[in-house]
Formats: C-alpha cells, structure tokens, sequence
C-alpha cells in the first residue's frame, strides 16, 4: 500500500460510481476528480521534477492519459493509486529525455572500508538535535538540495521508495530494473543522503 | 559453535534489510551484537534512519494545485 492509499477520501463519492461517470463523460465527475487530486499529484511531480513548468506538464498529461484510459481503470486500485502511478510514470518519461547525471559521482558518498571490515574515518557522531537548530522550512530546504544532488537513478529509487511510498516490486516496474537492483539502488541513496547531510548534523562546517 | 562477529562493513552491507525489518531472528541477533560493542556503527544506522526521516519529512507538505493550472488541465481535456 502506498503513501496515496493511506490518505483518507473520506467524503469522496463511491468510487465505482465515480468512475461510471467519468467513462461515461461526465465532465462535473472529470472537474471534481482534478480539483480532488491535482495538489497532491502536483506535490508528487513538483518532488520528481527539477522544474515547475515539468511538473505542471506532467500533471496535466497524466490527467489527460486518465480522462482517455478510464476504460482501462480496473476496479482493483483506487483511483487516488492509479492517478499516483500515471503520473509516476509521466514524470519518470520526462526524466528520461533529461539528461543523466554520472553513475559513479556517488561512489565517495559510500562508506570505505579497511581490508578487515572496520570503516575507514567513521567521522564525528551525528546529532539530531542539530535538526532543532534549523527552522523547519530552512532544513526541508536542505534535505530536499541533498537529494536532488543525487545521480538519477538513485534519487529515482529514493523518491519512489522512501517518498512516494511505493514497494520494491512496483518501483521496480516503473523504472524496468529488477528487484534486486532496486535494493542496491536504495541503499546506496540513503547512504549517500547520509553523507551529504551529515556534515549538518554532526558539527562539521558543511 | 558461536558465530563469528559481523564486521562494519557486513554491518553496513545489510543495514536496508535491517531497517526494513527483513533479516531472520538470527541475523538480526549477530547484527544487534555487533551494535552493542560498536558505537561507529550505532552512529552510523541514527544517521541513516535520521536521513530516510528527514528525507519523508522534507516533502510532506501538500500544497493547493493553482486555479490556473485546474483550469488548464480542465481546457485541455476538453480540447481532446
């Protein structure tokens, strides 16, 4: 279940009624499902993409590939999921017309290793009162700067597994690698999150 | 015979199975023995459960789409 799902639509009408009308036309249905859903889809591009105007882009496509795909929505998935994962999948198209960053730039953010397992300079305790430091909007900043400094394909998986909430099988389809990759790809991003945040939590001049 | 202790760099290796809760009762148990005697390591999983946190945290605002843009995506459907 992701981060979608678990967002109440309490108040929303029945949702097989719902779709009825938007198949059969209904444009009252297709303006309540935009205003419904558009700033949660547009926050969840805004995150993907580097630019408003590419998000706003992408919203407006993906709502576009749902107005004509209705017939193809199977009752399976909530409407709030399948929105979630065609715009997913609108923005990962754009991304991937957008170049790419180096693979390897996030090598020196992994940790390094003497030949008997210790961690070559472990670096200075990490303090998570320095979070209570910052105003709240100044370190959404930061963090949000980290991760965008991330090569792309692991800020692709740290989006869609940490942030979007989607599991490793669903991230996995969207950006056609394997499970397993989708593992590694995680764990590298988080470890490189770390390091590009920890010299703001552990004293160190950033 | 008792199990050879996990090194950092093991330690580091499965830390996403360890914060995902995905590692037998086993592993789990050779993973928190190496935590008791390791305060780098014990630093080093804060920091990386700190930064998936604040990594959720920095983007849980939910704005309002604009109006404009509504309309537009509304403009647009009727275009098709």
């Amino acid at each position: 279940m992701n981060r979608v799902d678990r967002r109440s639509e309490a108040g929303a009408p029945d949702e097989q009624e719902w779709v009825e009308r938007l198949r059969a036309g209904d444009e009252a249905a297709y303006a309540a499902l935009v205003r419904m859903h558009a700033g949660r889809l547009l926050a969840v591009a805004r995150r993907m993409l580097r630019t408003e105007e590419d998000a706003r882009d992408a919203l407006q496509e993906a709502f576009l590939q749902a107005f004509r795909g209705i017939d193809r929505f199977e009752g399976g998935a909530r409407l709030s999921t399948w929105l979630h994962r065609i715009l997913v999948n609108a923005c990962l198209m754009r991304l991937r017309t957008r170049s790419r960053r180096p693979e390897g730039a996030i090598d020196e953010l992994l940790p390094a290793f003497y030949e008997d397992g210790h961690r070559i300079d472990p670096g200075p305790p990490w303090r998570s009162e320095g979070a209570d430091l910052v105003e709240q909007r100044e370190l959404a900043t930061l963090v949000r700067g980290a991760i965008d400094r991330l090569p792309e394909i692991y800020r692709n998986v740290l989006l869609l597994r940490d942030i979007e909430g989607l599991d490793t099988e669903e991230t996995a389809r969207l950006l056609d690698v394997k499970g397993d990759t989708v593992k590694v790809r995680l764990h590298r991003a988080r470890q490189a999150l770390r390091a590009l945040l920890a010299p703001h939590f552990t004293g160190e001049t950033p | 015979m008792k199990p050879r202790m996990l090194t950092c760099q093991e330690l580091i290796e499965f830390l996403a199975a360890y914060v995902e809760g995905e590692l037998s009762a086993e592993e789990r148990a050779r993973f928190d023995l190496h935590l008791s005697v390791c305060p780098h390591c014990v630093d080093y999983v804060h920091g990386y459960r700190e930064s998936i946190r604040l990594g959720k945290a920095a983007f849980a605002d939910v704005e309002e789409a604009p109006e404009e843009l509504v309309d537009a995506i509304l403009a647009a459907r009727n275009r098709s």
